[in-house]
């Protein structure tokens, strides 16, 4: 099958660093899958997804998403691919409605199908109320929020999230969870990295345990259970394939 | 340009909802500008100076002392305050409260005479009688000395400068008294005037231009110019942290992942900081052309010079958002960019010539100024304002100005491109 984003023994190798944080890991996500890569503190996920995003230059390996090459076609490839990044990537003195105006127009979306657009995400995300209210007035679950409309506005094809229901209660995630689930019926694949393993065992259709830079195990989450003879959930899976060792690192 | 225009108008909203820093940048300035030039009128006052007080303790109660207060009274700088005794004139200039004391000997008139008529006497005597000089009894008088007290906190330059106004007034008193001297040996009507006292030799003061009075810039024309520089460069600080706070709100992560190139970013930026520049000059120059008066500071005169003033400006203002945008380019925290624009600003407007004239300066200083940017916009205002130069002289400040903006822009560019690169 081929795959929206197919990677080929991607590395990456801080500057000053002993160690790779990502080693030649080689992956394929299909085309509208919720993809979610799981893996305790230090094991590469953010790394990865920063490359995928064209934020982090590999070291090696190369990668291609739609296939569009990231080095020769990154500016295609950024028109087809969205990004919800862990922190609230929003500016506080401007309004939602302000945020969303401005990084529509930057994938050059204007006029009334920008308004209406913005306006129907506002409204799916419970936010609509709030429209003109400056975001540093708005709680954790609004911001996150708002920070998925932000990185969705201009549909695309591909979707990064860095833990995009990390510090949000249980209305706020539900809401994000359904936006994400009809985005993926309209299309768009998913690739989402959680600490949340009992969210991704109900969300996702496909999930990768990632440590130390590699990948450990890769599946529908159901099957990875059905595997492991003392599982009986996707965070049991988790502990046998990473261990009980804590990952503190500075 | 739909996205340039997002990213300027993104830029305004941003300025205008940060009230604390719109205040910072347009009054601060207005407020630096009128404390500044309310302090240094009386400096660039050179035709009409403002008097400094001068302690005078008249030990000699004679005609030279006479002389001296007079010719301290009629000098420019100086305005005669006396004082009963060396002791609380020294104690005066000590706490400050009066800059310098002159403490005049005793006897000094008579003694002065007496010197005088002695060496009179053995000259004449010499060519009348054809005696020796030497045969004549020498008058062993020991020399006088006039004594002068500082403040302790008074700058050399006023103290050299003080020094020789009151030589030169002591010089001419002596020879003065030489004249007088003669006069009386030689003739017995006082108002036969034997010697012509007047200078010989004058100096007068030309205009460079031909024009019939001497450009010398007055408080205005140097703080209007010297303040709006400083605080038009003063707008990398703004524009530094506006650019390392898209850093630490993750805003700069997701503008990195558009299909956006840095240099429209930078250009949304750099519209909205250059006219910020621009209304922060209009400001000064409507505070110099219509607060000055009122505070009885010289009014800015500006009758045919506004669109080559605006353009000086315009390219000021380019340079310091090139100088801005290195700085937020480069900076990764508040704690790098904020001290560092701040402390950076200071040094250009000092080796700039924004607080002392370059000519004042070290030889050394003096080359160097010539790399501060705000040493080349202070020069094109000159221009303007002192030199009444066409935009033809003004083209090498201005050019100047573009290139640093050019290049400072460029290493921006090049220095994200590489940060960043994919």
């Amino acid at each position: 099958m081929e795959g929206m984003i197919q990677i080929s023994e991607l590395s990456k190798k801080y500057k000053g660093a002993t160690d790779y944080s990502v080693r030649q890991l080689s992956l394929t996500i299909g085309e509208g899958e919720i993809f979610g890569l799981l893996g305790p503190n230090g094991a590469g996920k953010t790394t990865l997804i920063s490359m995928l995003c064209s934020l982090l230059k590999p070291t090696s390996g190369s990668f291609r998403i739609a296939g569009l090459d990231y080095t020769a076609q990154k500016r295609q490839l950024q028109r087809l691919i969205g990004i919800v990044p862990q922190e609230y990537a929003l500016y506080p003195t401007l309004t939602a409605m302000e945020n969303l105006r401005y990084f529509g127009s930057m994938y050059g979306l204007k006029g009334n199908p920008l308004q209406t657009n913005i306006e129907q995400q506002l409204a799916g995300m419970g936010l609509t109320d709030f429209a003109h209210k400056k975001t540093k007035t708005f709680s954790g679950g609004m911001k996150r929020r708002l920070n998925l409309i932000a990185g969705i506005l201009h549909r695309p094809k591909v979707l990064f999230l860095d833990e995009p229901t990390v510090g949000v209660d249980v209305q706020s995630r539900s809401v994000i969870l359904e936006q994400l689930k009809q985005l993926q019926q309209e299309g768009t694949t998913i690739v989402y990295t959680s600490h949340h393993l009992n969210e991704a065992e109900e969300f996702c259709t496909e999930v990768a345990i990632i440590d130390r830079g590699t990948i450990i195990c890769k599946g529908v989450p159901k099957t990875l259970v059905s595997k492991e003879a003392n599982a009986r959930h996707l965070e049991d899976v988790f502990l046998i394939k990473t261990g009980k060792a804590l990952r503190d690192h500075a | 340009m739909h996205k340039l225009l997002a990213a300027t108008y993104k830029e305004l909203l941003l300025l205008t909802r940060d009230l604390g820093g719109l205040s910072v940048l347009f009054l601060m300035p207005l407020l630096l500008v009128v404390t500044v030039t309310l302090i240094q009128d009386s400096t660039f006052k050179t035709l009409e100076p403002v008097k400094i007080p001068l302690l005078v303790v008249d030990n000699d109660q004679g005609t030279v002392s006479q002389n001296i207060q007079h010719n301290l009274n009629s000098a420019a700088m100086f305005e005669v305050v006396p004082s009963p005794n060396e002791k609380a004139a020294q104690k005066l200039v000590q706490q400050g409260t009066f800059q310098l004391a002159i403490v005049i000997p005793e006897n000094l008139s008579e003694s002065l005479s007496q010197r005088v008529n002695g060496n009179v006497d053995r000259i004449l005597s010499r060519f009348a009688d054809g005696e020796s000089a030497d045969t004549l009894q020498k008058n062993v008088l020991p020399p006088k000395e006039i004594r002068l007290y500082f403040d302790p906190a008074t700058q050399q330059a006023f103290k050299t400068s003080v020094r020789t106004n009151i030589d030169q007034m002591v010089a001419k008193l002596e020879s003065e008294a030489v004249y007088q001297a003669f006069q009386e040996q030689l003739t017995e009507n006082p108002s036969d005037a034997l010697f012509d006292t007047d200078h010989f030799i004058t100096f007068t003061e030309a205009s460079p231009d031909g024009a019939q009075q001497m450009a010398v810039p007055n408080a205005t024309q140097h703080n209007i110019p010297a303040w709006t520089l400083f605080a038009i460069f003063f707008i990398i600080l703004p524009l530094g942290t506006n650019m390392v706070n898209e850093k630490n709100q993750g805003t700069f992560v997701r503008l990195r992942t558009q299909p956006v190139p840095y240099s429209l970013v930078l250009a949304g930026k750099a519209l909205v900081f250059i006219a910020v520049a621009m209304v922060q000059f209009a400001l000064m120059l409507l505070v110099g052309m219509y607060l000055f008066p009122l505070l009885n500071l010289s009014p800015l005169e500006i009758e045919g010079k506004l669109p080559l003033l605006f353009l000086v400006a315009f390219f000021a203002g380019l340079a310091a958002v090139g100088l801005g945008i290195l700085v937020g380019t480069i900076a990764r925290t508040q704690e790098q960019s904020a001290p560092f624009a701040a402390t950076f600003v200071v040094i250009l407007a000092a080796i700039g010539g924004v607080w002392v004239p370059v000519f004042a300066m070290p030889g050394f200083m003096q080359t160097l100024s010539k790399v501060s940017p705000m040493n080349w916009g202070l020069n094109a205002f000159y221009d303007v304002f002192l030199r009444n130069v066409g935009i033809a002289q003004l083209l090498p400040e201005i050019g100047a100005l573009s290139l640093f903006f050019i290049i400072t822009t460029l290493i921006a560019l090049l220095y994200n491109a590489k940060k960043n690169a994919i």
